[in-house]
């Protein structure tokens, strides 16, 4: 390895130093100023780098990780959302009666794995950087364990994302293994032209195993079940990174290996993709319809925004040109922005020693503060997907790649889910509409912190900008998908 | 560039009543009535260049906006939208008016979703990218919703939640239409575009071309609404306020017939000509059935709002017999319909704000107390049901006279529709206004005979009527070059595909 090859590797590096950096400030020093203000900083050059590396950055690093345009696009999504998230997190944490400055060693250590994750074209580097995403957000869901009255259950949840997740890695591994019997190694690689290994039986289902294993961590139905338990019982921050970085990062990795392998070569494989995208979509809205808990009502919607995406990697396999790939990348930025939107403004409202997560708790926020009310509208309407907004844009791209594979079936049940989505979303909106009442009046906590204010208005910018005037992103997106 | 100058003073003078404000709570109402008026005087000087009559473009711009899927921000007016849009910017005003004293809570808000549901409308009503156009259909519904949601009556959130889920989901149905269209002349020109003339060129042809029609005029029937998608307006017009309720009868709606005669028809000439008759059913249905259900209604906003769903179908009627009288008549409803049922929600709305009921049992004998009201009320439902020398007449009567020469049986059944018109709205004015006079059923003491104000829009909308009634050629030769245009189109495409 020379220097030639750390050259890519300067935001994983960036980030990792952040991290050994932040560490050992507090050994030196407790300061919940410094060691948050040094994440933030570091995150914030890695952003700028990664960016700045993108256009001619094309590199395989080592067999591990592969440094193209694409997976620092999404290098520079995970460090800004990020380095957002530890915004947010700053004024959230602060009257937590327990030592705080580890919290921000975690984030580090998670988005160093959602990094690799992202960089990832081999299954040890997709196992590697998993695990140290989910290590670290086992820390960062069970980080108020130890005071009272914060986020409900974290130890429950904690211990509940715990279980199943490792489940989840050991069916993968399992997966991975046929795969390496069948093709003798361990990078992605086409399973099509291998005839000579242990057969086409073994490769569907280690397929099947890897799918079972991704569609836990991207819970998708029916793999969903910890979704809604462990959203609710995290710490706001903490329910935000998993919903956004590590959803992101996770489909990146199913989008590279679908792609190389040509996993939907195979049937049985589509089926089951078509089967998961199906009840993902209408599982997740309707259960959604059932919840007054806000934080429920985001997981199971971020379970039908999975199944929307996966409709967009079906269509990949169908038809030619790289429309449905750009379909992929572009609803996740979107899912992203709106995700951190939205989960961002409930952060603002809450800190750790109480969260407003019940709907209720919304009500009249249009005429108490009427910015943060538009911002999480906006935020809702663009999840719903409607003009104006990134959502709609993102969704035109999927029906785009449906209409293109001729997915009818996938788009109808599309059609039926967003229209079934419109519901809870407006439910959430005409509370907000309601006149406000005096008997639960709103602490606006966490609006006091200019820094988080500043990344929603960012958030809200970008949600409209993108909506109205994508072109630009467009033809980036366009640009690096061919790199997929 | 007008086009743009038109849509971009309503979109700002929304986000300044909004602020305004914060200045003084007056504020609103002026900018807004300002910016309305700044528009009809611009859209009049859009009928001062000759060209209507031989269906050329009046106004155009295009430029590109999203290049990859050649998609393009493309403007264009001719006669047809012309019309529409001054139907627009004039009940926008009369909307205003009718606001004026009503919405007291939050105005700088209310008069931001006004003007920006109008200048979605304006925008629908001249796009010629379907993206755009689409873009524009969905932007009208959330200061729509907003509108319903927060200003609206007893049952606001079921009414609004229903009204957007309706065009929402059957929006998304178009929207697949589009790409489709969009697809298809991927593959036949090797480009994306979304451009309305281009995608005329597409042959979709066989199955599919049934379905992909199918799914705009689904979007558009149901904004119409026509029957069997028109459950949504009885509870978004009861539940709306009056603004809200003029803007939905007078203006919304008739995108849904803009959409049928500009998109669904002149996109799929020939799945249109095989679905005529299916088409011309449910129109017959409409208006034969929610006339009857009309009868039956208590509350008098329903009341008026299933009238609305009765009226429109002579407007799918005219769109689906496909020759100019039809088409003519379909415009000239769609345009009289505007004004009358504007004005019947406004007399409804009034009513409503000074005795604070909708119920027409609790009602009788109003004549005494409100004598101009009464006649007011007298004239729109004569209007309304189709008296000669006013405009809804003249539009009913080319609906039914083109429509005899593509269907013969529809059209009897139809025209029994306008004696069902005639019940309801003698029997409506007789029930409110003739017989004995009581107060025993709700407090009277704010009930008091038209203002000035008031009188002043009513009688605009009068005039307009009287006019559209005695010298309907004026509107009729606006309309007549685009509508021309769009059938000597389709004509050619159905008798080249006859020919083969």
């Amino acid at each position: 390895m020379t220097l030639a090859d750390l050259l890519p590797l300067l935001p994983l590096l960036i980030v990792t130093g952040t991290t050994v950096l932040a560490m050992v400030v507090i050994g030196i020093r407790r300061s919940y100023l410094l060691t948050a203000g040094i994440t933030i900083a570091g995150l914030l050059l890695a952003t700028l780098v990664a960016a700045i590396m993108m256009p001619w950055t094309n590199q395989q690093i080592t067999p591990l990780l592969i440094i193209d345009q694409y997976s620092l696009f999404f290098t520079v999504i995970t460090c800004a959302v990020a380095m957002f998230i530890a915004i947010f997190s700053f004024p959230y944490l602060s009257n937590l009666n327990d030592t705080k400055e580890e919290y921000y060693l975690l984030l580090g250590t998670a988005t160093i794995g959602a990094i690799v994750m992202v960089s990832s074209n081999h299954f040890v580097s997709t196992v590697l950087g998993l695990e140290t995403l989910s290590m670290s957000l086992y820390g960062m869901v069970a980080y108020p364990v130890h005071t009272g009255s914060s986020a409900k259950y974290p130890l429950e949840a904690s211990v509940k994302y715990l279980v199943l997740s490792a489940t989840a890695s050991g069916f993968m591994l399992f997966g991975m293994a046929l795969v390496y019997a069948q093709t003798g190694t361990l990078a992605f690689s086409s399973l099509i032209a291998v005839g000579s290994g242990i057969g086409e039986g073994y490769t569907i289902a280690a397929l099947l195993l890897i799918t079972a294993g991704i569609a836990f961590k991207l819970s998708l139905a029916p793999f969903h079940l910890w979704t809604p338990d462990v959203y609710e019982g995290s710490p706001l921050p903490a329910t935000t990174y998993l919903a956004t970085i590590g959803k992101a990062a996770m489909f990146v990795i199913l989008l590279r290996f679908v792609e190389i392998s040509g996993a939907l070569n195979f049937s049985s494989v589509v089926a089951v993709f078509s089967l998961l995208a199906v009840v993902s979509i209408l599982a997740g809205n309707v259960l959604a319809l059932l919840q007054n808990n806000l934080k429920r009502i985001l997981a199971y919607s971020s379970i039908a925004h999975m199944g929307y995406l996966l409709i967009a990697v079906i269509a990949s396999f169908f038809a030619e040109g790289t429309v449905s790939i750009e379909a992929v990348t572009f609803y996740l930025l979107a899912y992203v922005i709106m995700s951190v939107g939205a989960f961002g403004v409930a952060t603002v409202v809450s800190n750790s020693q109480q969260e407003l997560d019940d709907i209720s708790d919304y009500q009249g926020l249009f005429w108490r503060a009427p910015w943060l009310a538009t911002i999480f509208t906006g935020m809702l309407l663009s999840l719903a997907g409607i003009p104006l907004t990134v959502g709609f844009i993102g969704k035109f791209y999927i029906f785009l790649a449906g209409v293109e594979s001729a997915l009818w079936v996938l788009l109808g049940v599309l059609v039926i889910g967003s229209g079934i989505g419109l519901y809870y979303y407006l439910r959430i909106v005409y509370c907000m509409l309601l006149p406000a009442t005096d008997a639960r009046p709103l602490p606006l906590t966490g609006t006091q912190s200019l820094s988080s204010q500043g990344v929603l208005v960012v958030l809200f910018i970008l949600l409209v900008v993108l909506g109205i005037y994508p072109a630009p992103v467009m033809s980036l997106i366009e640009t690096i998908s061919a790199f997929i | 560039m007008i086009l743009v100058v038109l849509i971009s003073v309503l979109f700002i003078g929304g986000v300044l009543a909004w602020i305004s404000e914060r200045i003084n709570p007056d504020y609103p109402r002026l900018i807004a009535l300002i910016a309305i008026l700044l528009d009809l005087v611009l859209m009049l000087t859009l009928l001062g260049g000759d060209g209507a009559s031989d269906g050329a473009w009046l106004a155009s711009i295009s430029a590109d906006w999203i290049p990859r899927f050649g998609i393009s921000f493309y403007l264009a007016a001719d006669g047809l939208s012309v019309l529409l849009l001054l139907l627009t910017a004039f009940l926008g005003a009369i909307a205003i008016g009718s606001a004026w004293d009503e919405i007291k809570e939050r105005r700088g808000f209310f008069y931001f979703n006004l003007l920006w549901t109008l200048a979605g409308v304006l925008g629908v009503f001249t796009a010629l990218d379907l993206f755009l156009f689409f873009f524009f259909w969905e932007v009208m519904l959330i200061p729509m919703y907003f509108i319903i949601a927060i200003w609206g009556h007893e049952n606001k959130n079921y009414a609004a939640m229903k009204f957007f889920l309706f065009t929402q989901v059957t929006g998304m149905l178009m929207l697949i239409s589009i790409l489709v269209l969009a697809y298809f002349h991927y593959v036949q020109f090797g480009v994306f575009s979304f451009n309305y003339h281009d995608l005329l060129n597409v042959s979709t042809g066989g199955r599919l071309e049934m379905w992909v029609m199918l799914g705009f005029f689904i979007a558009f029937t149901t904004k119409l609404p026509s029957v069997p998608f028109h459950s949504w307006l009885p509870d978004a017009h009861s539940q709306a306020p009056t603004a809200g309720s003029v803007i939905l009868a007078g203006v919304l709606l008739k995108t849904g017939a803009y959409g049928l005669i500009r998109f669904a028809v002149p996109l799929f000439p020939e799945a249109s000509m095989a679905f005529a008759p299916v088409a011309m059913t449910l129109a017959a249905i409409s208006i034969l059935y929610c006339a009857k259900v009309a009868f039956a209604q208590t509350d008098i906003k329903r009341l008026i709002a299933y009238t609305s769903v009765s009226h429109m179908g002579f407007v799918t009627l005219g769109v689906y017999a496909w020759n100019e009288q039809a088409l003519q008549g379909a415009v000239m409803t769609m345009l009289a319909h505007g004004l009358s049922a504007a004005a019947l929600f406004m007399l409804a709305g009034s009513l409503q704000h000074r005795i604070h009921t909708r119920n027409i049992p609790d009602m009788g004998g109003f004549l005494v107390k409100v004598p101009y009201m009464a006649t007011v009320a007298l004239f729109f439902s004569i209007a309304a049901l189709g008296m000669p020398g006013l405009g809804n007449f003249i539009g009913e009567f080319l609906a039914l006279l083109g429509a005899f020469q593509a269907n013969i049986p529809l059209t009897v059944i139809s025209a029994f529709g306008l004696i069902l018109a005639s019940v309801y709205s003698l029997w409506v004015i007789q029930k409110i206004f003739h017989g004995e006079y009581t107060s025993s059923n709700f407090d009277d003491s704010h009930l008091a005979d038209l203002s000035r104000r008031e009188m002043v829009y009513f009688g605009a909308m009068m005039l307009g009527l009287v006019w559209m009634g005695m010298y309907p050629q004026s509107f009729l030769d606006l309309s007549a070059g685009a509508l021309n245009e769009i059938l000597a189109r389709s004509e050619l495409i159905i008798a080249t595909v006859v020919q083969n």
